[in-house]
């Protein structure tokens, strides 16, 4: 390997740019006066291979470049961005983006200073996941077919994939900083349809990735839980009975429930019970070495034992509150503008026994398994979605019922967590958070729950 | 220049061993922009074209095929990725069902209203105008809206180029203004928000700014002093936005890829009652002007109109090549193509016919009701139609609105939804390619206190 990192090789080989190019870019778009300006440069190769009817019957590969010019003053930020990675596109972007700016002054000079790798390598990987052959992956593909089908007689329909990303970005501002880093990700997607033969279908869906080796999903003792997970999913949903609906005390299972936490309080509310953290964790989902503003990333710690006592800043939010940027300025891509964003959010354990947890309540719901959750932020209600659960009566779990949606008020649920679980887990790799129409890939966790009082939008 | 790129792919991957392919250039250009109060927030350009190819090869049961894109078109780059895309095709499994449409490609390419040439040069200073007019509108409207999450305005234009291996060559161009706008109110230390979007292939056809603000403004006032209800099964009136989402649920249900993998409740069901009578749904991808349009689909063949259910009797699905010869059936021209995904099955301009009532007489007619203003979350599961949402909206006491509830969910199966629709709106609302008028169920169940 050479010790240029490969993001820089690829800016100078590839597109022909030099630093010094970059730099007089950011002093165009400073020229009318804006307070700072980037430079966001990517290019993402994404391959996937998928299996339905026990085929494997499409393989994908796409090729994604675009670099962007952002300007900011004040509040405002003119941003220009294009596919075509050229310096006459980056100085016509770098016009565009500077009209935000009303002023008249001169171009201002701009000194990048030299920068290598990231000071963290939360991924350090042998090989790109994108390098891996495809016939691997199909190997991988068959195998899960072939043991979701075995596992049961009721299997109707097995889909599969494998999805592996290699993002490469690089950030330049006009402060001077320079930022890249290569970005892998991955993940084994796994959805099956069982029937009853009596023309009762169900779906369940299980799923694990994370930036890390491909290799490690090509283990048996990795895939095959996520399908056992689905196949007995999909299998005891043809047996689930109507929801309850109406208010109950709910025991939310560990790992994905982290969604509750995402979107009751994530996004911004305030919460008041207990420790919440932000983190960069090796290898996970939501990891990152630096954010897409160029900022190492780094543990955040929002709510201290009930009490708030941190947010998640991009650089503009940051420099407005003047405070330190804490390394979430995330995108989806180049075509984007940088928000706050989570990485991974997770909830630190309790004391209690998970099992003491369920005993302790006398008629309410066991939420097991989770789909996706939304927050309207403005009044702070949210919803997510449950995709396996109990009755619990009498601190016994009792028959499984369909899944149903759940509701509540961001700033009041944690007030209500009546117990907390020494089980904190993290979830499988395959969260990704939506805002503003951006979606950006991230990771959850939460011990065992109980949260009193919730609505439960079941339909008896 | 555009179908030359295209040709030169489909050239090549023919020499590289693909024995039929399709490729697509799209090309975008965009400016969009936010006002805040009286501040803008951001303004943003872009530019893009991105080319998508999707190439065969011959195997002795079937075809084997492989899907690319790159938005890099440098030339070696682009030709690097058309002789992956061959190389990717041949290790991958043959499918006796893969394949070009086997003929019948669009012949004509009527004017389908879709942009307006001359606004391609609209100013983005006439876009800011129109974001400040609808934040002014909101503000001014009533001292309670505070604050804002913003307007925003937004002009893009694109060009598709499409071609295949068998000889069709399509191009067309659209364009897509649109304004949103996402008041705040607030009374009493709650706040609440909703929005009001208008969105058209001409500048001329959008709702005019100060209105779009106003609607959002008196769509969030009307929200503040939300209460919780208590769990019942009651009527259900869903206003036109909502509705729409309704039928978007349905949508999924009655597209190709949900049906070949039994992934839709409605599999084997086509012929059958499954909705009201009142219930009449249409597809047209040849609607003047519609958001959804184009004159051909994703794979070349002519896009049309199809009646998906008429009086309540499953008529059609939506399909495209593929899922059409998995069902043994023909295509709909139903095909919708990015350049970065394989052509799938969905739904054009989808709309549900208009009945005979007006919303306020939907209201009058309900002595204890929920009419669903707002619904968040997932919470719809395509293959059992089981529904359950998060909801906001106003209670209905006597015949009348009587005061905004929230943080409730409303469940149900869709099926059954759709059979107890009692009620069918007169006004359709296209505020994007998927249009109802309002509608009432019967009862479902509201979960609250």
């Amino acid at each position: 390997m050479s010790d240029v990192p490969a993001p820089l090789r690829l800016v100078r080989e590839r597109y022909g740019l030099a630093p010094s190019d970059l730099e007089a870019v950011l002093g165009s778009a400073l020229a009318r006066g804006a307070e700072y300006a980037d430079v966001f440069l990517e290019r993402t190769t994404q391959d996937s291979v998928a299996l339905e009817d026990g085929i494997v019957k499409s393989g994908d590969r796409h090729v994604a470049q675009g670099v962007g010019v952002r300007a900011q003053v004040g509040e405002r930020q003119g941003y220009a961005h294009t596919n075509e990675v050229t310096l006459e596109s980056l100085r016509l972007a770098a016009g565009a983006a500077r009209a935000i700016a009303e002023g008249g002054a001169a171009g201002r000079s701009v000194a990048i200073r030299a920068s290598g790798r990231p000071e963290q390598d939360l991924y350090p990987l042998a090989t790109a996941p994108t390098d891996v052959p495809v016939a691997e992956k199909i190997e991988l593909l068959s195998a899960i077919d072939a043991y979701a089908r075995s596992r049961d007689p009721r299997v109707a329909q097995v889909m599969a994939s494998v999805v592996a990303q290699q993002r490469m970005v690089v950030v330049a501002g006009s402060d001077g900083s320079f930022a890249s880093d290569v970005q892998p990700l991955v993940r084994v997607n796994v959805q099956v349809i069982a029937e009853d033969g009596r023309g009762r279908r169900e779906a369940a869906y299980q799923g694990g990735g994370g930036r890390v080796e491909l290799a490690v999903f090509l283990d048996p003792a990795r895939w095959r839980p996520l399908v056992d997970e689905a196949v007995r999913l999909a299998v005891l949903n043809l047996s689930a009975l109507p929801c309850p609906a109406g208010t109950m005390d709910v025991v939310l299972a560990p790992g994905w429930s982290g969604v509750l936490l995402h979107e009751a309080v994530g996004h911004g509310l305030e919460g008041d019970f207990n420790r919440k953290g932000t983190s960069t964790l090796p290898g996970r989902r939501g990891s990152l070495n630096v954010d897409d503003e160029g900022q190492p990333t780094r543990r955040n710690v929002l709510i201290e034992d009930g009490v708030l006592v941190g947010y998640l800043q991009d650089r503009l939010n940051a420099r407005l509150m003047g405070v330190a940027p804490t390394g979430n300025g995330r995108r989806e891509s180049y075509a984007h503008l940088p928000l706050p964003r989570m990485t991974n959010t997770f909830m630190l354990g309790g004391e209690d026994d998970p099992e003491e947890i369920v005993r302790s309540v006398d008629r309410g719901l066991y939420a097991a398994n989770f789909g996706g959750g939304q927050v309207d932020i403005t009044s702070g209600k949210f919803v997510f979605s449950v995709s396996e659960a109990y009755r619990i009566e009498g601190g016994r779990l009792g028959a499984p019922v369909k899944g149903a949606s759940l509701i509540g008020s961001g700033p009041e649920v944690l007030t209500r967590v009546r117990r907390i679980g020494a089980d904190l887990q993290l979830d499988q790799g395959v969260g990704t958070c939506g805002k503003e129409g951006q979606s950006v890939p991230v990771g959850v966790g939460l011990p065992t729950l109980l949260v009193a009082d919730l609505i439960v939008g079941g339909t008896e | 220049m555009s179908l030359e790129l295209v040709k030169s792919a489909l050239a090549r991957a023919r020499r590289r061993g693909a024995c039929a392919a399709d490729a697509v250039l799209v090309e975008s250009d965009a400016r969009d922009v936010r006002v805040r109060g009286d501040e803008i927030e951001f303004v943003t350009q872009e530019r893009s074209r991105t080319l998508g190819l999707r190439a065969f090869v011959k195997a002795p049961d079937g075809l084997r095929v492989a899907i690319t894109s790159t938005s890099d078109l440098a030339e070696a780059t682009a030709l690097q990725l058309v002789d992956d895309t061959v190389e990717l095709a041949g290790a991958t499994a043959p499918d006796p069902c893969a394949g070009l449409p086997a003929g019948g490609f669009a012949s004509d390419l009527p004017d389908l209203e879709l942009i307006r040439p001359a606004e391609r040069d609209v100013p983005i200073e006439a876009r800011i105008a129109d974001a400040r007019r609808a934040e002014a509108a909101a503000r001014d409207l009533d001292p309670r809206v505070t604050n804002s999450q913003g307007s925003d305005a937004s002009s893009s234009f694109a060009r598709v180029a499409f071609g295949n291996s068998e000889g069709f060559f399509g191009e067309y161009e659209t364009a897509l203004h649109s304004l949103v706008s996402m008041p705040v109110a607030a009374e009493n230390g709650a706040m609440q928000t909703d929005w009001w979007v208008s969105a058209a292939r001409s500048l001329a056809a959008l709702e005019e700014p100060g209105a779009v603000g106003r609607r959002a403004a008196q769509r969030a006032l009307r929200r503040l002093g939300s209460r919780r209800v208590k769990t019942c099964k009651v009527p259900v009136i869903f206003e036109a936005i909502t509705a729409r989402s309704l039928l978007s649920h349905l949508a999924g249900c009655v597209t190709g890829g949900a049906l070949y993998r039994k992934a839709s409740f409605l599999c084997g069901r086509l012929g059958e009652r499954i909705a009201s009578e009142r219930v009449t749904v249409v597809d047209d991808g040849r609607r003047l002007g519609g958001l959804g349009s184009r004159p051909f689909d994703g794979e070349g063949l002519p896009t049309r109109r199809t009646v998906v259910l008429e009086r309540g009797v499953l008529r059609s699905w939506l399909l495209d090549g593929y899922s059409a010869r998995k069902l043994g059936l023909a295509s709909t021209g139903s095909a919708s193509r990015s350049p970065g995904s394989a052509p799938g099955a969905s739904a054009t301009n989808l709309w549900l016919e208009p009945g005979d009532s007006s919303l306020e007489e939907m209201i009058a007619g309900t002595e204890r009701g929920l009419l669903v203003t707002w619904l968040f979350g997932p919470g719809f599961n395509a293959v059992t139609g089981d529904f359950s949402r998060g909801a906001a909206g106003l209670w209905i006491e006597d015949g009348r609105i009587a005061f905004p509830v929230h943080e409730l969910t409303i469940a149900g199966n869709l099926g059954e939804m759709l059979a107890g629709i009692d009620a069918v709106g007169r006004e359709v609302e296209w505020l994007g390619s998927v249009a109802a008028p309002p509608l009432r169920i019967a009862s479902l169940t509201v979960a609250g206190d």
